[in-house]
């Protein structure tokens, strides 16, 4: 296919879905990234890991335009993002799963599933996927979004991004606070979503399950990137990440 | 019948009960309109009842300059007035989102003092006519009292409105869209919703609805700067019983305090100015968020 083909590079690597370039991030007077250097390959799942407070889901706000400030190259497919309203970067594929999940109260879970509206015309999951994906959802559908558990939560969080086409999914720790056997059901989904070509950033301080399921890895400290290898790489490394996660 | 020894009169009592349905009819649309607003804005929308009044003007002038009648005046009204509400917002409220609500409610009373000011300094402070439309004329006999046919349409016309609001916040997608973006628009925007444009609109559309009750009340009331003033002090009192950003709470408690009120008049007149702010104090005390707000 030509299409295929002008998207790869002369040294075979996949086209670069996202390219941020000295991203730097301010909520009202606080400087949280100083200048942070990142970039994810289209269908790649890609880990930022760091302590708390080292600046991860800020990154994630930042490249989403939810920042009070930010300054340097976000660029999304070849489009700088860095002047875009939060509105227009969604409408471009950029969907993001927060950490707090911010499932809405004051809806059901099927208004919560449905709310997102179409950022594309191709690509997006089909309802019965999403429902087999999550069967407890197909459940709860007339529930109210408050009335959830913390995994059915979790679940909802990132199936309604998942019904939208957007293609590059920012999920931000979406194990926290998880019982184990919902933890593994995520790891699967993740893995599927991979396998079927979504492009994904993931933050993550669960170490194991990050790395299970990561091409690659950046580790940030103090608002910026620090290191970054491949899973192939992830041996030789275990004694810096002690050293630099406690892990 | 005789009550705190007042003779009751069962016409004065059905009478009182009218006009407190009237009212409540009123006071539903005003005080829907500001929770619609506050849920979304966070604003306590203190130019409501200049909409009001504005609203009436709108109607006033499509009949005199122009010659569109009540039905015309219906429609384009609040749409005239909704529309300058969302120039308002855009140009002032906007500008003062993140800030201490007190801004935005200084500034709001200010635009009401403004706005009522213009029109004292054109029409003066004395009414304009406004009759009802002739489809409406007359009175129903209904045996045991006389209804005249314009009040009914009004309680009619609010009750539907007021339903309607309800139905498309509560069951619709675009309701959806408001409740959600009510709770966390930061995350709404965050899927690609022009979260800000609707803002925007829901002022005007709440700026439309205080519109809509001015033109049902031209007939009524005389259109005079000072009608909106009046009313509004009732509303504010309302929304707080009710409790704010509550949309049913707020349709439900303008429809029963209008008719608390009427009763008050027939079995102690001397406490139906009065009524309302009692209850408002004692629902504070008990429950300050509202009958039907959330803690």
């Amino acid at each position: 296919m030509a299409e295929a083909a002008l998207q790869r590079s002369g040294d075979g690597a996949a086209r670069l879905a996202l390219e941020i370039r000295g991203l730097q991030a301010w909520y009202n007077e606080s400087h949280i990234l100083h200048g942070v250097d990142l970039d994810v390959r289209e269908g790649e799942v890609v880990t930022l890991l760091g302590r708390n407070g080292a600046g991860k889901t800020t990154t994630l706000k930042a490249i989403m335009g939810i920042v009070g400030k930010r300054s340097g190259s976000v660029a999304f497919n070849g489009r700088e993002l860095i002047n875009l309203p939060i509105e227009r970067i969604a409408r471009l594929g950029v969907a993001l799963c927060p950490e707090e999940r911010a499932i809405f109260a004051s809806l059901t879970v099927k208004e919560n599933l449905f709310l997102p509206p179409a950022v594309a015309k191709t690509g997006a999951m089909s309802v019965d996927r999403i429902y087999a994906l999550f069967p407890n959802l197909r459940e709860r559908l007339s529930s109210g979004g408050g009335k959830l558990s913390g995994g059915e939560q979790q679940m909802l969080a990132i199936a309604r991004i998942l019904r939208t086409g957007a293609r590059f999914l920012m999920l931000d720790e979406p194990t926290e606070g998880l019982a184990p056997v919902i933890i593994q059901q995520i790891g699967r989904t993740i893995a599927e979503l991979k396998r079927e070509g979504f492009t994904i950033l993931l933050v993550e301080q669960n170490f194991r399950f990050a790395s299970t399921l990561a091409d690659r890895f950046f580790v940030m400290e103090h608002g910026r990137i620090v290191d970054a290898f491949a899973s192939v790489e992830l041996e030789g490394r275990m004694g810096f990440l002690h050293e630099t996660l406690g892990v | 019948m005789t009550l705190f020894g007042h003779a009751i009169s069962m016409p004065a009592l059905y009478g009182q009960l009218l006009i407190g349905l009237i009212n409540g009819s009123f006071y539903a649309l005003l005080s829907l309109g500001l929770a619609v607003i506050f849920g979304m804005l966070q604003i306590v929308n203190f130019a409501h009842g200049a909409f009001y009044m504005m609203g009436a003007f709108a109607a006033y002038f499509l009949l005199t300059l122009t010659g569109l009648d009540y039905w015309f005046a219906l429609i384009l009204s609040p749409l005239i007035i909704g529309a300058i509400g969302a120039v308002v917002e855009r140009l002032f409220l906007k500008r003062l989102a993140g800030f201490d609500p007190l801004y935005s409610l200084l500034l709001t009373f200010g635009l009401a003092l403004v706005f009522q000011g213009l029109f004292q300094n054109y029409f003066g402070a004395s009414g304009m006519p406004y009759s009802i439309p002739k489809q409406l004329a007359g009175a129903w006999n209904l045996g045991f009292m006389f209804l005249p046919v314009y009040r009914g349409w009004v309680i009619v016309a609010s009750v539907v409105v007021c339903l309607g609001t309800w139905l498309v916040i509560e069951k619709t997608k675009l309701g959806a869209y408001l409740r959600a973006a009510t709770e966390n628009p930061t995350m709404v925007r965050a899927f690609g919703v022009n979260v800000p444009r609707m803002v925007t609109l829901t002022y005007g559309f709440g700026v439309a609805l205080a519109a809509f009750a001015g033109v049902l009340a031209a007939p009524i009331a005389q259109v005079r700067p000072g009608m909106g003033a009046d009313i509004i002090a009732v509303v504010f009192a309302v929304v707080v019983i009710g409790g704010m950003g509550s949309i049913l709470g707020s349709i439900v408690t303008g429809f029963v305090l209008g008719v608390v009120e009427g009763l008050t008049k027939v079995f102690y007149p001397e406490a139906s100015n009065t009524v309302v702010f009692v209850i408002m104090a004692i629902v504070l005390l008990v429950r300050p968020a509202g009958l039907f707000g959330r803690a």
